[in-house]
């Protein structure tokens, strides 16, 4: 890679179910290299489409919240967004 | 005084599915000015110098000096703000007493009250302005028969530039940790409020929300109410619409006429953009057993969602 230094990005994607190919309901973008600031309520469309369109674009799937039975008697309470799936990309910097 | 004007039996079903009630320039403008005048910011053009920012800033000036009294938690509302001040006046307006009465009772308390603060660029200099995280105010709430309400004021036109509130429509129910939900920077179905002066937004305390940048050379200004109730809060609104036809069962998946729209259960099962597949299907059951709460009828049901995981027939003892 050069002189130059890598640098990481991280795609957080929350997914409509548990499949890669579930459509993208929420989403959050933390860019390393320092190009691009994200902040909260920045776009109003996902990046992508759905999971797999993050893989076809390059990213790399790092980390995918497993699936845990539901506890007897909290079967019904909600809280965090179920399907958060983190994918990284590196990126070379100068 | 003039007779309240009560929530609806939609307004109030709308409250339950999306955890908010909005009233559009509600507060009339004599009230909008004297509020501004009571915290000194009838004029909220920023310029930069020291002087402006210590005017327009939070601590400096605008709740340190203003008229806005203090108030101890857990007061009464209607003596914590007095007729003839412009909240006192506010609260009193039939739209909004009826609208406090409907959701929390006429004899509510005054929990906190705040004013919220978004300079625009010229306050922050070279700092980077950013928007603030997304979260749930106070804490974990597990409550299930009580809820608070918070009302959002705003007494001034906010524009699109100027970052109005973002909150996101449905999340109410969730039960989570203030700002644990931080790391969802954007949701489908997320609202940036713009709307124009007097409006006000009675959302229910556990709506995800944050506030957004301001970008303009205006200071923008929320004032933020929390209430609680003293009292159940089973049937407090006009419930003169409230139909037979909301508490009978009507054809699910196989259905030969269109679902009146307008109807309670139709209202409770209308999806939000950012439900996942599954977990929106327990949100109904939740907003199910919010409005069994609400109406005091434990045998409520929409589009049998409950009543299909409760059916469980005993064998009778000889």
């Amino acid at each position: 890679m050069g002189s130059g230094k890598t640098r990481q990005k991280v795609l957080v994607l929350y997914l409509a179910n548990s499949s890669l190919e579930a459509s993208v309901k929420a989403w959050a973008v933390y860019d390393g290299t320092g190009k691009q600031r994200h902040m909260p309520g920045d776009s109003q469309e996902p990046p992508y489409p759905n999971g797999l369109a993050a893989l076809l674009d390059g990213w790399r799937l790092i980390q995918a919240t497993p699936l845990i039975n539901h506890s007897h008697g909290e079967e019904f309470r909600m809280g965090y967004l179920k399907y958060e799936f983190f994918f990284e990309k590196l990126e070379h910097c100068d | 005084m003039t007779d309240s004007i009560l929530l609806s039996t939609k307004q109030v079903a709308f409250f339950a599915a999306n955890g908010y009630v909005e009233l559009q320039a509600a507060v009339p403008s004599s009230i909008n000015e004297r509020f501004l005048d009571a915290i000194d910011a009838s004029d909220r053009r920023e310029d930069g110098s020291p002087q402006n920012l210590e005017k327009l800033s939070r601590l400096g000036g605008l709740m340190a000096k203003s008229e806005i009294p203090a108030v101890p938690a857990g007061t009464p509302l209607y003596e914590a703000l007095e007729e003839s001040t412009s909240l006192g006046d506010l609260i009193r307006l039939p739209s909004v007493r009826g609208a406090i009465q409907s959701l929390v009772g006429a004899n509510c308390l005054l929990d906190h009250h705040f004013i919220h603060v978004a300079n625009g660029p010229l306050a922050y200099g070279n700092r980077r302005q950013v928007s603030q995280h997304l979260h749930q105010d106070s804490t974990i709430d597990p409550r299930e028969s009580a809820f608070d309400i918070q009302i959002f004021y705003f007494p001034h036109d906010v524009t699109p530039d100027m970052g109005g509130t973002r909150f996101v429509p449905g999340t109410h129910l969730r039960v989570v940790s203030e700002s644990a939900v931080a790391r969802y920077q954007n949701m489908l179905g997320q609202r940036h409020i713009e709307c124009p002066a007097g409006t006000l937004f009675f959302m229910h305390h556990g709506i995800w929300h944050g506030g957004g940048v301001n970008s303009t050379n205006l200071t923008r200004f929320l004032y933020k109410l929390r209430l609680n109730p003293t009292k159940p809060q089973v049937r407090l609104w006009d419930t003169s619409d409230l139909e037979r036809d909301d508490s009978r069962q009507r054809p699910i998946f196989f259905v030969k006429e269109r679902y009146d729209p307008e109807s309670v259960a139709s209202i409770l099962t209308r999806p939000m953009p950012w439900f996942e597949n599954d977990t929106g299907r327990i949100e109904y059951i939740q907003r199910i057993r919010f409005w069994r709460k609400l109406i005091g009828d434990e045998s409520f049901d929409a589009d049998y969602w409950a009543t299909r995981l409760e059916c469980e027939p005993k064998l009778l003892a000889s």
